[in-house]
């Protein structure tokens, strides 16, 4: 939100080597996109550097001309899905549109960190959008529905229901996905992380409150 | 037998009614299993893709849709525009493509782009400029507005020497900038033909008059549409139409013979899908030493789009009026998207133009701001006086007013504190609504309504009235609304909603529930049906159990039951208006321009309270929409190239979790408010947050921030124009 320098929250990006150093190793600055030569950044606020390089990114996704389709396996919620696809095809349209699990929504249309199309890639929390279908091959991806399958409902879609952290819905599977890798993550963070790990994700219904809620109760829960 | 009377139970009775319940359908919402339109895709669904004009104003003089016709996996296309005609700013629709996958309409809408031509012509799209608009002749004179109906110069006079008479005069501007609704999902539809019939998913707030819509755009029989919504992602106001994007909708799936969706793009929504008219106005302000305001004289401009308009000025001052009034208003037209219903129009825009310059005042006369407030509630215009003042004692209280009060200004070190406030007010009565309750011999219950549930909770609060009336578990009952094939109901805006559908089916499963009562009281010989009460999956007489739900319902015989609810009446069930107050605690930087919100309240009245929890999560959302039309967002117009140049979510600025700070949703609920029956709640808590943000900047650093949003510049700029 705003300037860069109005945000409390750690300014990033981080190291190129893939892994997220966060806070202590904590992984509590959770975007980490993976992308053609393994370049990570990760970035919860509105950073212009991470700017910078998230439209980088984009070019680069646009500049994947159009080829012939090619076999894409994908492994989504411990199933594995043999797709046709071009291989300019993201990951968000993979899912959504070929595999429909439309708990994974483009909302911006351009990688610019509004968090909807949320999806949990090898254990960390990537924008589908910004990341191809080819390049997750030979990884786990696990969706909103995905979550929702674990344990029959996961601890985190109950909060979220329990705190209300849900209005029009439309940002909810992507903001359940980040909570559960954050959780995962940081099963011990108290409030101030939370809301610097959790910036990752836009509402426009305001259901940060419930979400914050939900988060608390899930960090307390340990799980 | 006593007369048989429609009306809500006893609130110490009630099971669910005023409870905290959770959403009914919050887990498929957070599971990703709820079906958007951007969602929905029946087989062979092809995905369209929008060409859209990138000058403010122009003529189109060049565009063949031939070249598309052979590209891969393009199957349909449809021109908005004719060479030649006029487009008016920018983002308007030139042409859609719709292709067997995202990509290949994307790849068509560039070949497009590459032959496209527009005679370019002059533009104006400083909505802020009234000077230069009179010059560029985009000036509208609109009305002019006072108190008393006397000739104008008795008026102009009255006024002239009420401000001579008055103690202090302020004359401050002001202002508040376009916004767009922004809705996450976007404005969209998808069409499939079935023979004549035409099947539309589409996100609205309208399902049930939005069919007569796309019947006239496509020349068919209304009888042939049908609309359906299960959810809709965000609307704010904005979705009421068909749209002629939905008809191009229909129209490609036409051509193609298969189903088509159509979501307009993130900036194409943020163009031309809605925005919010701007106000900027110059006030001046006559009050008498205790802080009682006696004269108002205001001018105001801004725009609503080409069309000009703005801001209502039959409505400023808001909330309050005095005695001696005149405003007048201007429209600027603009080469800018044009204007949608956005939250509690225009309300936040007058609240914020009127309680700013109200605060003003205060601070001239060195007053505490909540003390001006108090001294002119007598000059309330909603009648009612009585209740803002104990919502602002209840708000007070919980902020720490009087503890925390200072001066203006009157604060040291770089980062300021402050506090404000504001109040607003809201019809919200129910709209139209008609709803069957059909109850199966089995005991199961189902309903139907053509109403929407556009995030607010609709499905949850009819389940919770019904489940409620018949004495049953909350998923005992299925609710069934977002079809235009079920009974027609008002479209969801104005907070006419909640009150609409819980009017209607309250009467028809109290209707029901009677006729019920009827077989009962036969089949077990009872004298009366008098005492008779379903409670707990029973039906009791006084407190003793006569049988179960179930087997009152076996009494049906072979066929459900089916009643027929409506309204609104006048029996009570539901009321209208209601008010609210804010109150924040902010600081600001001062030498960054950063405000930070540390606590918000909100004390809100909404008559009876069917669920509170999602009338919290109402006000909470609210406040949070507040604080980003208050700190951050607004669309920018670039004058040089008339474009709106911020139109993606990385530019346009809103809050994230971080930038919230503390939001407390205070339901004022006296037993007065839950004997008023239903009343609408979605619009009200959005209005105060830009007059109570602005007010508690204001308290902090000792000047005001003109226009709203206050971003760190205008933060900046505030200072040091007070410096210089």
């Amino acid at each position: 939100m705003r300037d860069p320098s109005t945000d409390s929250r750690e300014t990033l990006p981080r190291e190129s080597s893939g892994e997220s150093s966060g806070r202590s190793g904590s992984g509590v600055n959770r975007r980490d996109f993976l992308r053609g030569t393994g370049a990570a950044v990760a970035a919860t606020a509105m950073v212009s550097q991470v700017q910078e390089t998230i439209a980088q990114e984009k070019k680069k996704v646009e500049a994947v001309a159009p080829a012939a389709p090619v076999e894409v396996k994908l492994t989504v919620n411990g199933k594995e899905h043999t797709l046709q696809l071009e291989p300019r095809v993201t990951l968000q349209e993979a899912l959504h549109h070929d595999l429909q699990l439309t708990g994974c929504k483009d909302v911006c249309g351009a990688a610019t960190n509004c968090g909807a199309c949320t999806v949990i890639v090898d254990g960390k929390p990537v924008y589908s959008c910004a990341t191809l279908a080819i390049e997750t091959v030979g990884k786990k991806v696990t969706t909103a529905e995905g979550v929702a399958a674990m344990e029959g409902v996961s601890q985190v879609i109950n909060a979220f229901v329990k705190h209300d952290a849900t209005q029009c819905g439309y940002c909810t599977p992507g903001f359940v996905v980040a909570v559960k890798a954050f959780v995962d993550k940081n099963p011990g963070a108290n409030l101030e992380q939370i809301l610097k790990g959790l910036g990752g994700n836009l509402c426009r219904c305001g259901t940060y409150a419930g979400v914050e809620q939900a988060a608390v109760e899930c960090c307390k829960g340990g799980k | 037998m006593a007369e048989r009377k429609f009306g809500w139970g006893s609130r110490k009775d009630n099971a669910l009614i005023g409870k905290d319940i959770q959403r009914i359908d919050g887990v498929v919402k957070c599971s990703g299993k709820a079906k958007y339109t951007a969602d929905f895709a029946t087989p062979g669904t092809l995905i369209a893709r929008l060409l859209t004009c990138k000058h403010a104003h122009a003529k189109l003089s060049a565009l063949d849709l031939a070249i598309v016709e052979k590209m891969p996996g393009v199957k349909a296309w449809h021109q908005f525009k004719e060479i030649g005609a006029e487009i008016k700013w920018d983002g308007e629709l030139i042409a859609a493509v719709a292709a067997e996958r995202a990509d290949q309409a994307e790849d068509a809408i560039k070949a497009l782009e590459k032959v496209v031509k527009y005679e370019v012509l002059e533009h104006f799209v400083d909505e802020a400029d009234k000077a230069g608009a009179e010059a560029a002749k985009r000036l509208q004179k609109l009305g002019r507005n006072a108190r008393s109906e006397a000739n104008k110069d008795d008026v102009d006079a009255g006024v002239k020497k009420a401000f001579a008479d008055a103690k202090v005069v302020h004359k401050g501007t002001y202002g508040i900038v376009t916004i767009s609704h922004m809705c996450l999902e976007p404005h969209g539809t998808h069409a499939e033909w079935k023979g004549d019939d035409l099947d539309i998913h589409m996100s609205t707030q309208a399902v049930s008059t939005t069919p007569a819509q796309f019947a006239e755009g496509l020349e068919i029989e209304m009888s042939n549409v049908t609309v359906t919504a299960d959810y809709e992602g965000g609307g704010f106001g904005s979705k009421f139409a068909a749209e002629e994007w939905g008809l191009a909708t229909a129209k490609m799936a036409k051509q193609a013979g298969k189903p088509v969706r159509l979501m307009l793009d993130r900036a194409t929504e943020l163009k031309v899908a809605g925005t919010r008219p701007s106000g900027f106005a110059e006030i001046s302000i006559g009050a008498a030493a205790d802080g009682t305001i006696v004269a108002w004289d205001s001018v105001h401009w801004g725009t609503a789009g080409i069309a000009g308009g703005g801001v209502d000025v039959t409505k400023l001052p808001y909330v309050f009026d005095f005695p001696n009034r005149i405003s007048q208003q201007y429209g600027l037209m603009c080469n800018t998207g044009p204007n949608k219903a956005w939250r509690a129009p225009p309300h936040p825009q007058l609240c914020a133009l009127t309680m700013t310059a109200m605060d003003d005042v205060a601070a001239k006369l060195g007053m505490d701001s909540y003390d001006l407030f108090l001294k002119n509630l007598s000059a309330v215009t909603n009648g009612r006086e009585a209740v803002y003042a104990d919502q602002m004692r209840i708000a007070a209280k919980e902020i720490d007013w009087k503890a925390k009060w200072h001066k203006h200004g009157d604060t040291k070190g770089p980062v300021k504190r402050g506090l404000g406030m504001a109040l607003h007010t809201w019809g919200g009565g129910a709209g139209a609504c008609k709803c069957t309750v059909k109850i199966h011999p089995d005991g199961s219950v189902e309903s139907f309504v053509g109403s929407q549930d556009i995030g607010t909770g609709t499905r949850t609060v009819i389940s919770i009235v019904l489940a409620e009336t018949f004495g049953l578990p909350i998923t005992g009952v299925k609710v069934n609304l977002g079809s235009s094939k079920y009974p027609a109901s008002a479209p969801s805006g104005g907070s006419i909603t909640v009150g609409g559908v819980s009017g209607a089916h309250r009467r028809a499963a109290q209707t029901a529930l009677w006729q019920i009562f009827d077989k009962v009281q036969v089949k077990y010989g009872l004298e009366s049906t008098d005492g008779l009460n379903a409670k707990d999956g029973s039906i009791l007489n006084g407190g003793d159990k006569v049988c179960t739900w179930k087997e009152a319902c076996s009494l049906l015989g072979k066929m459900p039951l089916e009643v027929e609810g409506t309204g609104p009446k006048d029996d009570k069930l539901t009321s209208a208006v209601v008010g609210g107050v804010q109150m924040a605690d902010v600081s600001v930087d001062t030498e960054t321009g950063i405000v930070r919100v540390h606590k918000f309240v909100s004390v809100q009245d909404c008559g009876l309270i069917i669920d509170e929890l999602t009338a919290r999560s109402q006000v909470t959302g609210a406040l949070t929409m507040g604080i980003a039309y208050s700190l951050s967002e607004e669309r920018i117009m670039d004058n040089k190239t008339g474009r709106y140049i911020n139109s993606d979510l990385q530019n346009y600025k809103l809050p994230r979790i971080g930038d919230i700070g503390e939001l407390v949703a205070i339901m004022y609920q006296p037993d007065s408010e839950y004997n008023r029956g239903v009343i609408g709640l979605g619009e009200p808590p959005v209005i105060s947050p830009g007059a109570c943000l602005s007010n508690a900047v204001a308290n902090a650093i000792g000047v005001r921030v003109p226009v709203i949003p206050l971003t760190p510049k205008r933060v900046l700029d505030a200072l040091k124009g007070a410096r210089a």
